[in-house]
This record gives structure tokens, C-alpha cells and sequence, in this order.
């Protein structure tokens, strides 16, 4: 049962695509591929999934999100904003002096946030965590998401709690990694190379799944599939393209770390408004 | 604030001997039955941290995490993210030594009530020699914002700190010893984080103590007695927040002073109560610690004597020191 009809997500979706690039313009640093590609997911998670309530950021009964790729959390803000969490306008303060919008997450600035990341690793532990604690509290009706990058799972601590997760079952946690097949310093595969992450996950006793994570619709019948998989922890393993929706951005990793010029956040925008060129801009 | 009563009446008699981690095991077990949002994590060492006896008890709140330190804190990190209070366990080498950074994001910027203990810290280890005997963890620990450091003195004192710590609202990290180690506080006294305790009063010398040193220091003070000199004997269970309040008075009276650990002395307890004089009160300090070493195989008296850190060795460095610094 979906909340929003397709035309709508795709609206949030684009919305919170043009707010990243106007943040990170603003902003004059940090990471604009991850977030980009990533907005398909989290708009499925905050408009269709989580169990959340914007105007009561700490109720009881929420869903929790574990964002580990800290480095994305425009993303995360640009969401939020767009589910109702703080205004729109609050956006352009990222990385600035004073904002609840920090360069990498804090918990303790902005409400709704669950933990503070940024070094890499170490969510999934968390959630891990998260999801034992509540199955001690007899919170049944509560799940856990956690969001990792691709390029994070080169960590140690990742793998350290992917055992840990299928040890104890944990059937109301859910990890989504964004398979953009980019970090820092080139593409994974060259980096490190992580393929086959399924097969890693599966032989570490997870339940995987696939998705174009680039598919609103596809993200949402997954994560459903996915909540109902019992004694196992789940992966969704969501391929995107990394820089998503702005054409000279999309599978570059030079993207990975940078923001936008003035001319590049215009031509993204541009892009971006107009659908690739498909409508015209009401701003031009 | 009087705390002499906190001390047993003689301590040059025969004292009885346990582990702090004994003492830990009690107090773990207590906090269990007190509050049942209290949790305990540890990888693969729950005899020998004396998490047993919790785990025996509670075996739905024990969680086993296997050789995985980062692991071991970020789950706990987790956990008190849904009210729950872990107590996370290993030796102090692996956590806070190989977690750090694990620690200062998700429990101390992430402002999380964890409680991180470190056994086997100290070189009194002994035969496992200098990879095992933790000698950094103070300093690790202390410069971490949110982070309260505590060492106790003797194993009565570190079952009522981990009764305290259980109702401690900010992150905790506390230091244990492998070996026993003399009784000297009282178990009817009550303990709280955050006072120094002045265990022996005299206006010659201060010396200032943390953990099981303190124990030396209070033998130091008979055998400096017997030399004509009247030390004041300040234990220091809780390193940060630092009692300044307690050790300045002292030091102002006194106005030389040494400080007393087992832990490296750059960056350690001693390096705390010398940034606190320097700024307030600059005096002539010793610190008596390890200072820039590695420990190394050996019996545990064997490598305390060897380091310099019993109270007869101390006597000698400390007559030199006074005699050239007492005004």
C-alpha cells in the first residue's frame, strides 16, 4: 500500500537532487556523487518505509536509520527537509559555522539524526546494536536500516559485524549498500575490489538482495521483501549510478569528494529542472 | 571534605589480596540486579575479566562479540542508543587500544553512556609480557571530551565504582589490574565518581595517586615517616574530571609534590596533575610512572621493582628530588 503515486516520488526525488546540488554550491565542499545517486533510496525510505514522524523526531515507535556513509548526509538533510523535518531554507547552511547541518553528521545537533558518523565502518555495528537492544526491550514492531557506501566495506569493522548480525538472527535489521562502484580514489574494482559483495554477504550467512537503486519503485517492493525475510539479516545490494541524475557527473569518481562550481551547479540544475532536457524549466 | 575514614585503620599490617577485576565481577553482577537495562558485551575473554559471574546470571544480557574490538563498543554504542547500559569488555590493550577512534565518534561525540573497562592494564601484567600490559589507555581515554577516566585503587573500591558507573549518565572508561593486589578502603565507605580522597594528611609532600599505585604511595608515606618527612596521601580514583579543588589545596600547602601511576607518565595521570599545577599552581613535580618504555616478560613484583614503581624504589628517587627542591 504506497502512500504516494510514482509521479510524486519522482517529484520528492528530483526535488531533494536540485536541493543537494544548491547545498554543496553553497556549501563550497563536500561529497556530491554519493548523495546524488542516493536519492532514489531515501526518498523510498521516507516516504514509503520508515515508520517516522517528522514533527516528533524521537517518538517512541520510529524506525531507526543508521546513516553510516556520513560523508552523503546531504542527502539525508535534503530528505528531511522534503519530509517536513526543518525547512527548506535551512539547507544552505551545510558545513557552516553554528549549523545543526554539519560536514559529516551529528546526533547531537540536529533531531531525527540516530548516530554521528563519518568515519567509515562502524554503522552496521550500530544497528547491529540498535536491533539486538530492541529485541531485548520486546520492541517487535520497531526495524532497523542502515545505509553504507560501497567503498566502506573495505573496512574491517563492517565484517566484524556482518558476522555478528547473522550470529544472532537479526531479522529486524536491514542494511542497504549504495553500489555506486566509486570511492576517493578511483573506481572500487581498482581500489580494492569487493565483487562479488553478494556472494561475500551470502557466505557470511546474510540474506541478499538486488535492486536498481536508482528505481524508486524497485527500492520500495525490495525493502517490503526484505522485511519479511525471517532469521537472517538482510542486504540490499542497490546498484546505482553514482552522480545520478546530472549526465557529466553520472560514473565519474572525480565527483566522489568535490562540489560544484557556480557553472557546473547551473548546468546541473538546469539538468535537473527540466528532467534531462524532457520539460522546460519554470526557472527559465 | 574528610575522607580518612575511607581507609582501613592500619596498612602496614598484612592486607588481604584480590584482583580489581574481582572486584569488577561483583560490582557488574550488583548493577545487573539493580537495573535490568544493564548489559554486558565482551570479546572472548569473560572469565578471565571476570564477566562470568553476569553472565552466569544473566545470560539474556550477556552478549559474546568474539575477537572484535571495534566491533565490541560500536554494538554497544547501539545498544545504549535504546536505553540500555553495556559494559564493554576486553583487555585495556585491544580496547581503548585498537577502537579508538570507535570510541571518540559513536560513544564521546556521539555522547553515549558506554561503559568501556580495560583489564589488564599496567605492567603488573607480567609474563605476557610488553604487547599485553596496557600503559597508554589514561592517556587515550583523558583527551577525549564527554569521557569520564576513572582507575580504582583496590578491588573493593572498583566494585562500588562499578555500581557507580552503572548510573553514570556520560561515557566511562575505567582501568583494571590483572593481579591481586592489597585491600586498603573500607567497604562500608561510600565511593562516588569524581572526589579525590585524602588517605593519609601531612604538610611536607603531597604525593598524588591513581589506581593500584595508590597502595605505594600509602606504604611511602610510613617509610618517609620514618625519614622525618610527613607526606599527604591523595588517591585519585577518577582522573577526569580531575578533583582540582582537592589536589590544589594540598599542593598550595605542601608545595612539592609527586605523582604516582602505572601507566606511561607523558600524556598519563602524571601529565594531568602537572597541566592542573602548571596552570594554577606551579610547583616542583616527580612523576613516578614508565616513562617512554615498553614492559617486558616477567613476574610482576620482578617488573614493578624493575620500573622503579615500589614504594622503597620510589623512597630513593623521591630523597633526591625533595632534598634538591623543598623550599
Amino acid at each position: 500500500m504506497h502512500h504516494y503515486s510514482s509521479e510524486q516520488l519522482e517529484v520528492f526525488a528530483n526535488n531533494i537532487r536540485e536541493n543537494i546540488i544548491e547545498m554543496l554550491l553553497e556549501a563550497k565542499s563536500g561529497h556530491t556523487a554519493g548523495p546524488l545517486d542516493l536519492a532514489d533510496i531515501y526518498t523510498a525510505l521516507f516516504f514509503e518505509i520508515l515508520k517516522h514522524d517528522p514533527k516528533n523526531p524521537n517518538w517512541e515507535e520510529r524506525d531507526l536509520l543508521v546513516v553510516s556513509n556520513g560523508h552523503t548526509i546531504p542527502v539525508c538533510y535534503a530528505t528531511m527537509a522534503e519530509a517536513g523535518y526543518f525547512p527548506k531554507k535551512e539547507l544552505l547552511t551545510l558545513r557552516k559555522l553554528g549549523s545543526r547541518l554539519q560536514g559529516h553528521p551529528e546526533r547531537l545537533r540536529l533531531p531525527g539524526l540516530e548516530t554521528t558518523s563519518g568515519p567509515l565502518g562502524s554503522g552496521l555495528s550500530q544497528a547491529a546494536g540498535m536491533a539486538l537492544a530492541l529485541r531485548l526491550n520486546n520492541q517487535l514492531n520497531r526495524r532497523v536500516y542502515v545505509i553504507m557506501g560501497d567503498g566502506e566495506i573495505d573496512e574491517g569493522n563492517v565484517w566484524e559485524a556482518a558476522m555478528f548480525c547473522a550470529k544472532n538472527k537479526l531479522d529486524n535489521l536491514i542494511a542497504i549498500i549504495d553500489r555506486n562502484n566509486i570511492q576517493i580514489d578511483g573506481f572500487t574494482e581498482d581500489v580494492m575490489p569487493l565483487d562479488s559483495i553478494k556472494a561475500r554477504f551470502e557466505a557470511f550467512n546474510w540474506y541478499v538482495l538486488e535492486v536498481d537503486g536508482n528505481n524508486i519503485e524497485s527500492v520500495i517492493d525490495t525493502i517490503i521483501m526484505a522485511q519479511a525475510i525471517e532469521f537472517k539479516p538482510v542486504l540490499i545490494l542497490a546498484h546505482t549510478i553514482a552522480g545520478k541524475g546530472v549526465d557529466f557527473m553520472e560514473n565519474n569518481y572525480s565527483w566522489h569528494g568535490k562540489p560544484p562550481n557556480s557553472e557546473e551547479a547551473k548546468k546541473a540544475l538546469h539538468e535537473l529542472r527540466t528532467l534531462g532536457g524532457r520539460i522546460r524549466s519554470e526557472h527559465q | 571534605m574528610d575522607y580518612q575514614n575511607y581507609l582501613i585503620e592500619d596498612i602496614t599490617k598484612d592486607l588481604q589480596k584480590e584482583s580489581l577485576r574481582a572486584g569488577f565481577g561483583r560490582g557488574l553482577l550488583s548493577a545487573g540486579e539493580i537495573d535490568s537495562n544493564v548489559v554486558a558485551l565482551c570479546a572472548d575473554l569473560t572469565e578471565s575479566t571476570q564477566m562470568k559471574l553476569f553472565a552466569d546470571r544473566f545470560p539474556d544480557r550477556f552478549v559474546e562479540i568474539g575477537i572484535a574490538e571495534q566491533n565490541l563498543v560500536t554494538v554497544g554504542s547501539g545498544m545504549s542508543a535504546l536505553g540500555k547500559i553495556p559494559f564493554v569488555t576486553s583487555y585495556a590493550a585491544f580496547s581503548p587500544g585498537r577502537n579508538w577512534e570507535q570510541i571518540r565518534t559513536t560513544i564521546c561525540l556521539n555522547d553515549r553512556p558506554v561503559k568501556i573497562v580495560g583489564s589488564h592494564a599496567g605492567i603488573s601484567v607480567g609474563p605476557d609480557g610488553a604487547t599485553h600490559q596496557m600503559l597508554e589507555d589514561i592517556v587515550l581515554m583523558r583527551t577525549l571530551p564527554n569521557m569520564v577516566v576513572l582507575a580504582p585503587g583496590d578491588s573493593i573500591e572498583a566494585q562500588k565504582m562499578t555500581l557507580a558507573m552503572a548510573q553514570d549518565k556520560r561515557p566511562n572508561y575505567m582501568r583494571l589490574a590483572r593481579e591481586a593486589t592489597p585491600i586498603f578502603t573500607k567497604a562500608e565507605y561510600e565511593f562516588k565518581i569524581g572526589p579525590a580522597y585524602l588517605l593519609n594528611k601531612g604538610q611536607d609532600i603531597s604525593l598524588i595517586a591513581t589506581g593500584t599505585m595508590t597502595y605505594q604511595a600509602l606504604v611511602l608515606a610510613e617509610l618517609l615517616f620514618k625519614d622525618g618527612i610527613e607526606a599527604e596521601v591523595i588517591h585519585v580514583p577518577t582522573i577526569k574530571p580531575l578533583d582540582k579543588e582537592t589536589i590544589l589545596k594540598s599542593i598550595k600547602k605542601t608545595k612539592i609534590a609527586i605523582t604516582l601511576e602505572e601507566a606511561q607518565i607523558n600524556g598519563g595521570f602524571g601529565s594531568a596533575i602537572t597541566e592542573l599545577a602548571s596552570e594554577f599552581y606551579p610547583i616542583p613535580i616527580l612523576r613516578i610512572g614508565i616513562n617512554d618504555h615498553f614492559g617486558e616478560s616477567g613476574d610482576p613484583n620482578e617488573l614493578l621493582e624493575k620500573f622503579g614503581l615500589t614504594a622503597s624504589k620510589i623512597r630513593l628517587k623521591l630523597h633526591t628530588f625533595y632534598s634538591s627542591n623543598k623550599t
